[in-house]
């Protein structure tokens, strides 16, 4: 068994020598520092930590975390990590990706991290773009971005990523803003949340699609635009003059207004980290609805891992077998052949 | 040695006539039980003590509509008392289930071979379906063949009467009752057979005594003088083979253990990851159920999270094995470079079938070469190894494991759809032969201090476990400066890390054995050179060219990339230098580039592997 005892770092052991490479003003940044605070919190050793990445910006993290690191090829980052936590499930492995590595090229293995519930954090930085290939729409893009490969605007409809990681059987999803001061708290409930934890990081490309949330994240938009959820706790924004309620009648939510601070008589929700449903009806907010966008831990409702299955069976299958393999050679229905031409079935 | 089909005909009822070698070919529908038939017969001829060589021929379709031609299903076994080294040539007995199976399998019957059909399934139907206007049992069109014929059907509802089967079910003990009649053609036990049934179907007494009655009827059968006079009974001896057990194996069991073994030797458990492909998922059926030996096998959503979940566990310190065919080695591709640029040791097993594409599913080919050895983007070398036969196998996944933990490298095990399916005796090695080869993790820092992409005396660069302290390191797709492995694109930088990696997968060259001279001179007028399953076509055809009395010999390679240091000078030795191929030409084309010698490419693609006069054929054109 791994030594559970908190291990005493500070931000500095998380961070390597290597010069980091990311634009001048890039929201990858704020990540990175917010992560290197997080991780003596979390009191896990830097060894015993993986970091395994794809390809894009966000994938050269691993680089810049003072933990093992592996940084792969494109959308094969969750691949890469699952065979990494079966071979070693005492490891600690997060994932990092980006929207169009998570959601395009490696989709097919998110939703299947997912669907096994792989215990890991993967965090996704969603910045709406490709950036290392130089600013084409991504999978997130909203429709009509203008991009080099689509000069008349995109004309396709966007994924949600939490939506995507939902359907795919997720039991954990988070939101974050590169630059929040919430993400640490977020990173940290992931990282208590055994099983494939999903945080969606709002992350702003500075050079190809600069305040792209700037609708919500710009101080100024920040009140009445962003929704802080916290578990057991009315879904209140735009300091506490707003909340969100039940419509009963079209079976959807509906924001509400608080007066004097009575968010029971205005019938506003208390957030339940264990209601699927709700997420669901959560994660689907949209600004141009009128509504906030849903932040901090939106589900969070653990299920056994895939990992802790996988080694169970493992364990069970093979209690009381001894391995044996000149034995195993001479199974099945074998022949003897004493001396030349005789015969013994 | 007379042939078995000139002595069927003769002979009297009730004497058993004695052959060297017999090949018989079972065929029907799908749905017939037909490569079951032919396994069981197999194992009937292992416990005989024959050596033999078999080929199961199916079509991709798992059941395809009844009584079609490409429905039909076929098993082929050559067994005899000398050593076989290929299922056949030509039959000298087809057994046919139906009219489809017939009109597919009898125009390679040797002449004056005997057919056994079963004239219950030539109703008009049937023979509609396999495009037969009129009966070919009665029309006289067999003549060339001895043709026996009977209801198998009728004589199969009759003998399983009492057991009160639905007619569906009846009719599937047809392949037994046809199985007793084997049994009793050629002269074997049915004891081992009685005991197989009992034990599958444990669980159902009642289809266990049909099938058994089926079976003593198909022998009772053989024994009345109804066809007394028509089918005379064989014996083979046994051959002559050295002391020891053995067992039948497949190349997929065979791979399956040699990865077991591997990584045994390597002390390592092992991670698996696969997707189903024909027909390479029986390695991973078969590694899903030896769980105790440290084996996790993950069947992962598609071609590229099958390896790279394998890389990820190599990285993490398991041994990391995958396996596909041809279209989904394509699909591994980029994470094989991946596992080149990390260095981090994989054997990837590519089950060779027809291709491009799809192409043919069930059946073989070798033209996977180049893809193995160039199908990469960037200069990405990559040790190749290639098994000869099911037994073969064995030894070369163990090499495999052993060049892959070594040399830090991926390695590619070629297989193929034949080796992989089809069965042989084997001598069941004893393991404490084998030299171990234990895996040692760098597991504290060097006095030198350390460098994840230092080098030993292999070039090898060290393999460290993420949880190790004081070792702490990245890695990735990305070019890594020399020794320390950082990031760095610089062009010096670039050219001394490929020219490193090529220098490293060369060098294992130095580590592999000579070539050798498999049959014949070192040096002489032609050399055959060959690679893969078509080692017993070739070895038969150069035996008997040499018996002849010509000046040839059999060059086997196994370790296709690197090749063996001696390989250029050895082929140099010849005059001429043919090398046969289920392909168009690949292997010649390495050695042309690789040696500069004119190299003959002798060619098939058809989906079935060579035949013995083919190649025997081929050798006296270059002779002439």
């Amino acid at each position: 068994m791994n030594d559970m005892t908190p291990v005493k770092t500070s931000p500095k052991d998380w961070e390597t020598d290597q010069e980091v490479r990311w634009c001048p003003g890039c929201g990858d940044y704020a990540i990175l520092k917010a992560v290197q605070r997080t991780m003596p919190e979390l009191g896990v050793k830097p060894e015993n930590t993986v970091f395994v990445s794809g390809i894009g910006c966000s994938s050269r993290f691993p680089y810049y975390m003072e933990t093992y690191g592996f940084h792969t090829i494109h959308g094969r980052a969750c691949a890469v990590a699952t065979g990494v936590k079966l071979a070693n499930p005492e490891l600690d492995v997060w994932i990092i990706t980006g929207d169009g590595d998570a959601l395009s090229i490696g989709g097919n293995h998110t939703m299947h991290l997912l669907r096994r519930n792989l215990n890991c954090q993967i965090l996704l930085f969603n910045n709406e773009i490709y950036g290392l290939t130089k600013g084409q729409y991504s999978p997130t893009s909203r429709e009509g971005t203008k991009t080099p490969s689509t000069p008349f605007g995109s004309v396709d409809r966007p994924a949600t990523p939490c939506a995507f990681a939902l359907g795919s059987g997720a039991r954990f999803l988070a939101r974050a803003i590169d630059t929040h001061k919430n993400l640490p708290n977020v990173l940290k409930a992931a990282h208590a949340h055994q099983g494939a934890a999903f945080v969606e990081i709002f992350q702003n490309c500075i050079v190809y699609n600069a305040d792209v949330f700037a609708d919500f994240t710009d101080k100024a938009n920040a009140a009445p635009n962003q929704l802080w959820l916290e578990d057991g706790k009315p879904v209140l924004f735009d300091g506490g003059n707003k909340g969100i309620a039940l419509d009963r009648d079209k079976l959807q939510l509906k924001v509400v207004e608080v007066v004097d601070g009575d968010w029971q008589a205005a019938g506003v929700i208390v957030h339940d980290v264990t209601n699927r449903s709700v997420a669901h009806m959560l994660i689907e907010l949209r600004l141009q609805d009128g509504f906030p966008v849903a932040l901090g831990v939106i589900f969070d409702d653990p299920r056994p891992t895939f990992d802790s299955a996988v080694i169970a069976q493992n364990v069970a299958v093979s209690k009381g077998k001894t391995p044996d393999l000149q034995g195993l050679l001479a199974k099945g229905q074998t022949w003897t052949v004493e001396k030349e031409n005789t015969v013994f079935g | 040695m007379a042939s078995v089909a000139q002595t069927l005909g003769t002979g009297t009822a009730g004497t058993i006539q004695n052959d060297e070698s017999i090949v018989v070919r079972f065929a029907g529908d799908s749905g017939d039980g037909m490569q079951l038939t032919g396994g069981q017969f197999t194992l009937s001829s292992a416990l005989a003590g024959n050596d033999f060589a078999t080929f199961p021929d199916f079509p991709a379709e798992i059941r395809a509509p009844q009584g079609t031609t490409f429905g039909v299903s076929a098993f082929q076994i050559n067994f005899g008392s000398g050593a076989i080294d290929t299922p056949g040539d030509a039959p000298d007995v087809l057994v046919a289930m139906n009219p489809a199976a017939l009109k597919t399998n009898v125009g390679n019957l040797k002449p004056g071979g005997l057919i056994i059909a079963d004239e219950g399934e030539f109703g008009a139907r049937n023979l509609a379906k396999a495009g037969y206007e009129v009966n070919p049992l009665e029309d006289g069109s067999l003549a060339k063949w001895q043709l026996v014929k009977f209801n198998i059907s009728q004589l199969t509802l009759e003998a399983v009467k009492p057991f009160g089967l639905g007619n569906k079910e009846a009719l599937r003990c047809k392949n037994m009752w046809t199985l007793g009649l084997a049994l009793w053609m050629f002269d074997r036990d049915r004891q081992p057979l009685i005991d197989w049934l009992n034990g599958k179907f444990k669980k159902n007494q009642v289809l266990a005594d049909a099938n058994i009655a089926a079976l003593n009827a198909g022998h009772a059968y053989g024994e009345t003088i109804e066809i007394g006079g028509q089918v005379k009974r064989h014996h083979v001896n046994p051959a002559s083979v050295a002391p020891g057990l053995y067992r039948t194996i497949t190349g997929a069991e065979a791979v399956a253990f040699g990865l077991v073994a591997g990584a045994q030797l390597a002390s390592m458990p092992m991670f698996f990851g696969g997707y189903p492909i024909t027909p390479a998922s029986s390695i991973l059926h078969y590694l899903s159920n030896l769980k105790e030996y440290g084996i996790t096998t993950f069947q992962a959503e598609d071609e590229i999270a099958a390896i790279a979940s394998a890389i990820g566990a190599s990285y993490a310190g398991q041994l990391g094995v995958t396996s596909s065919s041809g279209p989904g080695i394509a699909l591994k591709g980029e994470a094989i470079g991946l596992a080149i640029m990390t260095e981090l040791p994989l054997v990837i097993v590519n089950s060779q079938r027809g291709g491009p594409s799809t192409g043919l599913p069930t059946k073989t080919e070798q033209s996977d070469l180049y893809q193995a050895v160039y199908g990469r983007n960037g200069d990405a070398p990559l040790p190749v190894i290639a098994a000869r036969s099911p037994s073969d196998a064995f030894d070369c996944a163990i090499e495999a494991v052993r060049i892959a933990v070594q040399y830090m490298t991926p390695v590619m095990l070629l297989t193929d759809g034949y080796i992989g399916n089809a069965a042989e005796p084997w001598a069941v090695p004893d393991m404490s032969t084998y030299k171990p080869f234990p895996v040692k993790f760098l597991d504290e820092v060097p006095e030198a201090g350390f460098k994840p992409y230092s080098r030993d005396a292999k070039l090898a660069r060290p393999w460290v476990k993420p949880g190790t302290p004081g070792l702490i390191h990245r890695i990735g797709g990305i070019e890594k400066q020399v020794d320390t492995g950082h990031l760095d694109y610089s062009p010096a930088n670039h050219q001394a890390m490929t020219d490193i990696r090529k220098a490293k997968v060369d060098g294992i060259a130095h580590g592999v054995p000579e070539q050798d001279v498999t049959l014949g001179a070192a040096g002489g007028k032609l050399a055959v050179v060959g690679w893969g399953s078509t080692y017993g076509a070739i070895h038969q055809a150069v035996s008997r060219a040499r018996a002849k009395g010509l000046d040839v010999s059999q060059i086997h390679v196994r370790h296709i990339w690197p090749l063996p240091t001696n390989l250029g000078e050895l082929l140099k030795s010849y005059d001429k230098v043919i090398v046969p191929e289920m392909n168009t030409g690949q292997f010649k084309t390495v050695l042309r580039d690789q040696y500069l010698i004119d190299a003959k490419p002798v060619n098939k693609v058809s989906g079935q592997p060579f035949t013995i006069a083919e190649l025997e054929a081929a050798i006296e054109e270059a002779l002439a």
